[in-house]
């Protein structure tokens, strides 16, 4: 029966795909944001999931999640709490209705509801049962019980697939009935489930039927009366695609590779959540690239300080746990200073602590973790798409100062994904590796020779000799006639580089070796103040994957009518050089974090700033509403007012991420 | 699921290493650096052999790199002058594995220890001769700690008093040439400080050898360990003391007889499969065991590396026990890279702007 259907207008949607880890979740949620993404909506999406591969099925920690908002305006986070859940299961549906707001809609898989996984929910009353109850648990929603797995088998029962594979499809189904219920085009889903499937015709042309019979049912059911529209998006002119950051970051490796000329090398340890760079790097070998898949974490950071001491952009790439394993290997580039990018993908800690969800708790670790006084730059991205720009910066930074640079992603930005703005290949930096090919030190002996006084030519090669204005030393990599030299561990003489006790060279090359990593400041560009109106009091500074929370949370504040000033990091290490002053022009100064406050620590020490932290170690994206709600006390204390932030704070609807004033 | 590896056809390992212009001397290879280890040290005789044996290799000399890690053996680069790396403890191999698969032009060499190679860097060593990376690997065992100031090592035998062991070590030893036969070493060998013609003949087969080269160097350290070797050293045990291996050739040792030049002790199949000491005079011609380094089964070299003494050295083979043939990891991984490229057209930056235009893109205005 088919009948007319009301279309709503909406300005954002968020929907949280749930199930157990085995029912493709994490696939049906990439599709539904790819679908969004080519329909021009901004988003952000924001997948959750267990450590292990398969945990016990239809159990709590089982469940797998993949949150996507989109929008027909910018926006900045996945969002506090879904609009929708999609639950696949009892566990899925008890361990996310927590987050829901009043009024969210719930579609269930009503044919999972068993007596079996209820009790393994823990359910003691099928929940379903009591909807319309006086004590109807979930009364505060609208809940749609709908029979995915039962109609995906009629769907598919021509392909003759056992009832088992049959039923895996029910995912398919799912996202047809959203990609319906919110007017997606459907066609990237078709063509990547044709080639996905290319090589099992049955279970291809299974999820293709699934999808669309999805998206039937939606058009033919009584159930749902409306559909929903979100416009596209408005954004900067160009091309774009959807990215996550571990995508980005490769990209922004082998770019790196491309402006500096130089092959890349990457040697690593697969560790969560950093291996699908590995995985991405090691199909581009086209570009020059080659991938180790060393034997632990310290051989990956060996093999890279190898390859670069030969010439190569050495990388390896890990997460908190591997950097652990790398310190004293990161010690050996700085005191051989070569360059090297160390890249972090940032997991819960410590010790195996929570390997799939974000935090960024390894800050001063990068900053600090190593035996003696060893300076490392270190640089983060503040989205998925930020994590090429990134890359491309710390590459930068690594081979035109001769030094290894920290790169610090996290697990939210390696997983999440928006919309990229593609960029131009001849805009970004250049990067010139410059290797040393002369002589460039005269000897004593070869001036005394000099009876007219006049200067001798270099006769020698020195492999610490500085560039007066990067304080850089000179690469001369094996090959180069004339230049051989040896480096290491022991500390060097200033200039010559052979092995020197002595304490006042010793003071010197740590002092020099500091001064080097701050001579980066330099080439900095100011740091950006986002201060509409330029007469906050408060100001609200972050790094790193908070960048989203912190600019909604500051959106709802000024919503609320109140003034607040952002401004975020890019680099920790060393400090943009007009930090100092921007610090000093407000009264108060947050910092919130995904730590228990290493970034104000470091605020506090360098610039005797009172930073005030914000801090939350959940293995989530902080909340916007929560950190508006922590910026308008602030804001009140500072200006001596009440500050009430009303229905832009934590009060309904609070789920909605506000749009910017324009 | 495996596929065929394109295999690069097999090469010496120096063949892609340019050659130098003109025959060069052990003076250009030697730095200015002041040698620094202790008066007598085994160290010294294995520098002298090196620095003259390089320039016959014929390479030029800024494409030789010497990698060490952490101990008084590591200190070996600082007095060649080539280009060279003294890293960290144990870890030369991977830093050398890195050089090696990023540099096809490099002759690479890899100078460690005993405790260096076999205790903090077992992981390294190991690895690097599963890979077989075209390297050579100089493992200098004093059987001591000498740099931390006489500890007992991995290859130190059971009992040894040492600083840290005062009523004697408990851990049993390993034996350098049976790990690295375990490790699947394509090129394992064992020679002597002292011995600077047997010395030489071995680095000359083990560069000439395209994959990991593993040479364990009996060195005596005279401050913590000395008379380690003695019984191999001394003019009137080795020849008891010594199992001499040569390719081809029968294995015996000890009192040589004057015609057939043949030892009075010879080494035979075992019962169990294994080797054995014989009399020579006592088994029949046919029975001794001819030397084959380059049998595929590891098996006999294995055998013949446990007769090995684990407690003092009374008796040890010496000599090349295996070198076979097998792809190196990094011909393998620059083939890939080169036939990556060879499939694809454009520049490095048309390719890169394609690659970030795949996908699902859309316009914006
Ligand atoms: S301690 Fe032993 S091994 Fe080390 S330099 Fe002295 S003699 Fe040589």
């Amino acid at each position: 029966m088919s009948q007319t259907k009301q279309v709503k207008q909406l300005d954002r949607v968020i929907i949280r795909f749930a199930g157990d880890s085995g029912d493709g979740m994490q696939l049906t949620g990439d599709r539904f944001t790819q679908e969004s993404a080519v329909f021009g909506n901004d988003l952000v999406t924001l997948p959750n999931f267990p450590a292990e591969i398969r945990a016990p099925q239809g159990t709590l920690p089982g469940v797998s999640s993949f949150q996507v908002h989109f929008a027909d305006h910018d926006i900045l986070t996945a969002g506090d709490r879904p609009d929708v859940l999609v639950a696949m299961n009892p566990a899925a549906l008890k361990a996310n209705v927590g987050d829901l707001p009043k009024g969210a809609a719930i579609i269930v898989d009503s044919h999972d509801f068993t007596k079996r996984n209820l009790d393994k929910a823990g359910y003691d009353v099928n929940p379903l049962d009591l909807l319309g109850d006086a004590n109807d648990p979930l009364g505060d929603f609208q809940v749609h019980p709908v029979d995915l797995t039962g109609m995906t088998v009629e769907a598919v029962k021509e392909f003759g697939l056992s009832r088992k594979d049959a039923a895996r499809a029910k995912n398919m189904f799912a996202l047809g009935l959203l990609s319906w219920m919110y007017g997606r085009p459907t066609e990237s889903t078709t063509t990547f489930l044709e080639n996905k499937f290319k090589k099992a015709p049955d279970i291809r042309d299974a999820n293709i039927t699934a999808f669309k019979a999805g998206w039937n049912y939606g058009e033919t059911t009584e159930t749902f009366v409306v559909r929903y529209e979100v416009k596209p998006a408005t954004l900067p002119t160009g091309t774009y695609r959807n990215i996550t950051g571990n995508l980005a970051l490769s990209y922004g490796l082998i770019a790196a590779g491309v402006r500096s000329g130089l092959p890349v090398f990457l040697g690593s340890y697969p560790i969560t959540p950093a291996s699908d760079i590995l995985h991405e790097l090691s199909k581009h070998k086209a570009f020059g690239v080659t991938t180790l898949q060393a034997e632990d974490e310290i051989a990956g950071i060996g093999a890279a300080i190898g390859a670069s001491f030969a010439g190569s952009l050495g990388v390896t790439t890990t997460s908190g746990p591997g950097i652990a394993l790398k310190s004293e290997a990161i010690g050996l580039a700085v005191m051989t200073e070569l360059p090297l990018l160390v890249i972090d993908v940032q997991r819960g800690g410590p010790s195996t602590g929570l390997p799939t969800k974000t935090e960024q708790a390894d800050l001063l670790q990068a900053m600090y973790g190593r035996n003696g006084e060893a300076p490392v730059p270190i640089v983060a991205p503040q989205s998925p798409g930020d994590c090429f720009a990134a890359a491309v910066e710390a590459a930068r930074i690594a081979i035109t100062y001769r030094t290894p640079v920290m790169l610090l992603s996290d697990g939210y930005l390696a997983n999440g994904s928006e919309p990229w703005l593609i960029p131009d290949i001849d805009d970004l930096p250049a990067i010139d590796p410059d290797f040393a090919t002369a002589l460039n030190h005269v000897s004593k002996k070869a001036a005394a020779a000099q009876e007219d006084g006049s200067a001798a030519e270099p006769d020698e090669f020195w492999p610490y000799l500085r560039d007066e204005e990067t304080l850089a030393r000179p690469w001369a990599i094996p090959g180069t006639p004339g230049l051989e030299h040896r480096i290491g561990g022991l500390e060097k003489g200033d200039g010559h580089g052979n092995i020197a006790y002595d304490p006042a060279n010793h003071d010197f090359m740590v002092r020099i070796r500091q001064a080097k990593v701050q001579a980066i400041a330099k080439s900095l560009p100011p740091l950006e103040v986002d201060d509409p109106s330029g007469e906050a009091k408060v100001l609200v500074i972050g790094w790193g994957s908070t960048y989203g929370p912190i600019g909604a949370a500051c959106r709802r504040v000024r919503r609320a009518g109140y003034q607040v000033a952002q401004t975020h990091l890019r680099h920790l290490n060393p400090f943009p050089d007009d930090l100092g002053d921007i610090l000093k022009r407000y009264d108060r100064v947050l910092v919130p974090e995904m730590n228990l406050g290493q970034l104000s620590k470091m605020l506090r020490a360098e610039y005797l700033v009172d930073a005030i932290g914000y801090n939350h170690v959940r293995g989530l994206p902080l909340k916007a509403a929560e950190l508006a709600e922590a910026i308008g006390q602030l804001v009140g204390e500072a200006e001596g007012v009440d500050v009430d932030l009303g229905e832009h704070g934590l009060n309904p609807p609070a789920d909605h991420e506000e749009a910017p004033l324009s | 699921m495996s596929t065929d590896l394109n295999l690069p056809t097999l090469r010496t390992g120096t063949e892609s290493v340019p050659a130098a212009d003109g025959p060069q001397t052990a003076k250009e290879f030697t730095s200015d650096q002041e040698v620094r280890w202790c008066p007598g040290c085994g160290d010294y005789a294995v520098l002298k052999a090196v620095q003259s044996f390089l320039p016959g290799l014929g390479l030029r000399r800024e494409n030789i790199v010497f990698v060490s890690g952490i101990g008084c053996s590591s200190r070996f680069p600082y007095y060649l002058d080539t280009y060279g790396m003294h890293s960290i403890h144990g870890r030369a191999p991977s830093i050398a594995t890195g050089i090696a698969t990023a540099r096809e032009d490099l002759s690479v060499w890899v100078v460690t220890g005993d405790g260096d190679a076999l205790s903090i860097g077992g992981n390294h060593l190991i690895h690097a001769l599963r890979r077989n990376v075209n390297m050579t690997i100089l493992l200098f065992n004093n059987r001591i700690y000498g740099l931390t100031k006489g500890q007992y090592s991995p290859t130190s035998e059971v009992g040894k008093i040492t600083k840290s062991t005062p009523v004697g070590s408990l851990d049993h030893p390993f034996n350098p040439v049976s790990l690295a036969l375990g490790a699947e070493g394509s090129f394992v060998a064992r020679t002597i400080d002292s011995d600077r013609k047997h010395l030489t003949g071995v680095l000359e087969a083990a560069a000439a050898h395209r994959g990991t080269s593993f040479v364990e160097i009996y060195q005596n350290c005279p401050i913590f360990n000395d008379g380690a070797f003695d019984a191999i050293k001394d003019n009137d045990t080795k020849e008891h003391a010594i199992i001499p291996l040569v390719h081809g050739e029968p294995i015996t040792f000890g009192s040589r007889d004057a015609t057939t030049g043949m030892g009075d002790k010879a080494l035979v199949r075992s019962a169990g499969g294994g080797v054995e000491v014989a009399e020579t005079g006592a088994v029949s011609p046919d029975q001794l065991l001819v030397h084959d380094a380059h049998n595929p089964d590891p098996s006999t070299a294995f055998a013949i590396s446990r007769l090995t003494d684990a407690g003092y050295l009374n008796r040890s083979p010496i000599g090349i026990f295996r070198q076979v043939e097998r792809p190196t990891y990094d011909d393998l991984a620059r083939a890939q890279v080169s036939d990556a490229r060879a499939k694809v057209e454009g520049s490095g930056p048309e390719r890169l702007t394609q690659l970030l235009n795949a996908g699902d893109t859309w316009s914006v205005g």
